[in-house]
This record gives C-alpha cells, sequence and structure tokens, in this order.
C-alpha cells in the first residue's frame, strides 16, 4: 500500500520487496521527518534503486505501506526528448507540476539556463543529469527521490547540487539518495540494504 | 493535465521526421491497387472501399513501434507516474494524439487516394472512416502497450491489432448498407472505451 498526501514526513513501515522470485529487502520502516535526508547505500543489486522506485510509486510493494508528500523521482533515464530543446522539455514538465514560474530560478540553479536552445540530443550524460535535477528543483514537490545524483557530474556540479539540496532541506524539503559516494548531504540517516 | 499531455504528443508527432509516413504509406498503398488488379475500372470501383480500408489500416499500425517504446525506455513513463498521473490517462491522450496524427491527414488525402481507386464519392466512405479510425487509433495504442520495449515488437503488434480490426474493417467496408454506420460507430466505441484499460494494464510494472 502506498499513498501521496499532504503530510510533511515520510513515513516507510514494514516495507518489503520482490523483485522475480528473490526478497531483496523486508520488514524496513523508516521515518523521515521534514528537512531529512536518507542515504541509500548498498552493494549493486541490493534494492537501492527499487527501493526508490517503490517509494516513487513506480513498483508495488510486496508487503508494508508508505505514505509520502508530493515527490519528484529522478533515475538513471533523464526523459528528455532527443529532438526538443532543453527549454521546451523543462517545460513541459514544468506546465504539468503546475511549476512554470520556478523554472527559471531551477535552470539557474543547476546552471542549465545557458543550454536552454540546445537540443537534448547534443547534450553530455552530466548535462542531461544536471537539467534532470533542475526539473526537481522547479517541481516545486517535497520529497525529492534521487538515484545516483551525481553519477556523471563534474565536482562543480556537484557542489551546485550541494547547495540546491540545502536550501532544499532548509525549507522542510526531504531528499531520499541512492548512493555510492558522499554526495555533499550533511548528517544524513543511513540505510544500509543487502 | 490531459490537453497538456495531448499537446505534448503532438508537438512530439510533428517533430518527428516520421510524421508524414502513414499518410503516404496510405496513398502509395492505395496507388498499388490499380496496378496490382489491373485496368478494369468497375472491378476495381467495387473493391475501392476495401482498398482504402486496408490502406488505412496498415496506416494506423506503421508508427506502432514509435508510440510507446521510446516513452517507456527514456524514462518518460516513470516521471509521469511518479507524478501520480495514472496510466489510463496517459493512454487515453495517447489514443487522441495518435488519432489525430494520423487520422487526419489520412482524411484529407482521401479524395487522392479515391482518384487512384477510382472512387467517385468517397463521402460515406469519408464519414466511415472518421468514425472507424479512433478504434484503429486505439488498437495501435493497445499494441504498442503490450509489445513496448520488445524487441520486433512491431510485427507482434500487427498480428495483434489485425485480428481486433476486424468488426471496424467489415462494417467500415460496408458503410453502405443501412445499420452498417451504426455498428461501425458501436465497434469504435467498445474499443476507445476498452483501450486505455488495457493499455494501462499491459504497461503496469510489478
Amino acid at each position: 500500500m502506498r499513498s501521496v498526501t499532504d503530510t510533511a514526513s515520510l513515513v516507510v513501515e514494514n516495507l518489503a520487496c520482490l523483485r522475480g522470485d528473490r526478497l531483496l529487502f523486508k520488514a524496513l520502516s523508516f521515518t523521515l521527518a521534514p528537512g531529512g535526508a536518507l542515504h541509500l547505500t548498498g552493494p549493486n543489486g541490493s534494492g537501492k534503486s527499487s527501493l526508490l522506485r517503490l517509494l516513487a510509486g513506480l513498483l508495488r510493494p510486496f508487503a508494508g505501506t508508505i505514505t509520502a508528500p508530493p515527490l519528484s523521482y529522478l533515475g538513471h533515464d533523464v526523459a528528455l526528448k532527443p529532438r526538443m530543446k532543453l527549454a521546451q522539455e523543462l517545460q513541459h514538465w514544468a506546465r504539468l507540476d503546475d511549476a512554470e514560474s520556478r523554472l527559471p530560478a531551477a535552470m539557474a540553479a543547476m546552471n542549465v539556463a545557458s543550454l536552454a536552445e540546445v537540443p537534448c540530443r547534443h547534450l553530455s550524460s552530466g548535462q542531461r543529469r544536471r537539467a534532470g535535477l533542475a526539473r526537481a528543483i522547479a517541481s516545486g514537490a517535497p520529497l525529492w527521490l534521487l538515484d545516483e545524483p551525481t553519477a556523471g557530474l563534474d565536482t562543480a556540479s556537484t557542489d551546485l547540487l550541494a547547495t540546491a539540496m540545502h536550501t532544499h532541506r532548509a525549507s522542510g524539503g526531504l531528499i531520499v539518495a541512492a548512493v555510492h559516494t558522499d554526495i555533499g548531504l550533511k548528517t544524513p540517516q543511513v540505510i544500509r540494504l543487502g | 493535465m490531459f490537453l497538456t499531455l495531448v499537446r505534448r504528443d503532438l508537438t512530439l508527432i510533428a517533430r518527428s521526421p516520421a510524421v508524414w509516413m502513414p499518410v503516404m504509406f496510405f496513398i502509395l498503398t492505395a496507388a498499388l491497387f490499380p496496378f496490382a488488379v489491373g485496368p478494369d475500372a468497375r472491378l476495381l470501383a467495387r473493391i475501392a472501399p476495401g482498398i482504402i480500408w486496408v490502406s488505412a489500416l496498415l496506416a494506423a499500425l506503421l508508427p506502432v513501434e514509435t508510440l510507446l517504446t521510446p516513452d517507456l525506455e527514456d524514462g518518460t513513463l516513470d516521471q509521469l507516474i511518479s507524478r501520480g498521473i495514472a496510466l489510463e490517462t496517459i493512454a487515453a491522450a495517447r489514443i487522441l494524439a495518435h488519432w489525430l496524427g494520423f487520422a487526419l491527414p489520412l482524411l484529407a488525402a482521401l479524395p487522392l487516394a479515391a482518384i487512384l481507386v477510382g472512387l467517385e464519392s468517397p463521402k460515406t466512405l469519408a464519414l466511415a472512416l472518421l468514425l472507424g479510425t479512433p478504434a484503429l487509433a486505439a488498437l495501435a495504442t493497445v499494441a504498442a502497450a503490450l509489445t513496448a520495449g520488445l524487441r520486433g515488437g512491431g510485427a507482434l503488434a500487427g498480428l495483434i491489432i489485425l485480428p481486433l480490426a476486424l468488426p471496424i474493417l467489415i462494417f467500415g467496408v460496408g458503410a453502405e448498407a443501412p445499420g452498417a454506420l451504426k455498428l461501425l460507430t458501436a465497434a469504435s466505441l467498445v474499443l476507445l472505451a476498452v483501450a486505455p484499460f488495457a493499455a494501462a494494464a499491459a504497461l503496469k510494472q510489478e
């Protein structure tokens, strides 16, 4: 069971995840209060991405409950159409999120404003990831679900992300990130899977 | 939100280099029959509605592989679902956009196709196509959902759609017969009503 409500906290109770015939994890419970951050660590295939997908509503829990605030999910695939210009792509998503007014600031925050007129097929993987992060920032969703958000990012961009995450938490936002290295989150809770 | 999705899908269709493919395919298929059947104008005029409908069916099938697979593979569906947008809504928007994208140009090209197959007045046929093509768009979207992400999904989608499109084909070709247009509309509406749910069920991930 998963429900999206206007609560400020993310509450997970007794969650279990079954992929194929493999039980990735079970009896997983945690609460993330406003301003909180959670690191998901563990070896490849331990279920970090699956947990994020469960939280995002992309997979159904095998058991347990999830109560989540409105969220923005950034997985490995950034969902930018190759023929469209970056600004058009981000505007489309901002329109769905009712967030068009927040988009320019978000694009500036991840330093993609100068790429606005570039067709997405010409963007590097790091630039695409930055654009995906800008979309999450613009969305205004209280909960960010980030799957290895720093993969492919240079040092400067990693710093921009750290700043954005700090601002988000300072205003009561939540962050859950699957990570292999430090991504610049201060004092996160840690769950180690596998 | 529904309209935002439809507008987006139409933008992507219009941007695609394949946007003219279905209508070109429609005209070329129709143009092929006079050569294949021979110079008997009466015979050609008699089978003309059938030719037009088969051409329309094939044209609807053409973009099946690009209807949902790219969205599944580039994370677009993940983005939509994680926003709490129902798969049924996504599928319904896609059906409408696909219909606008392939059926309207096809109707515009109908007078030309009618000349090619020697049909004098394509009015009834135009009405039948207008009523029947939404069902073809619905079937194409369901087949696209069932085969999304499969290698060679397009061929499989054809095998799924063609038998299901038979009622549309039968009533569409026989549109001159009394009551045929009503039955065509009924068949079309049933397929349209079921398709978003069928497509959503096919796209649901465990």
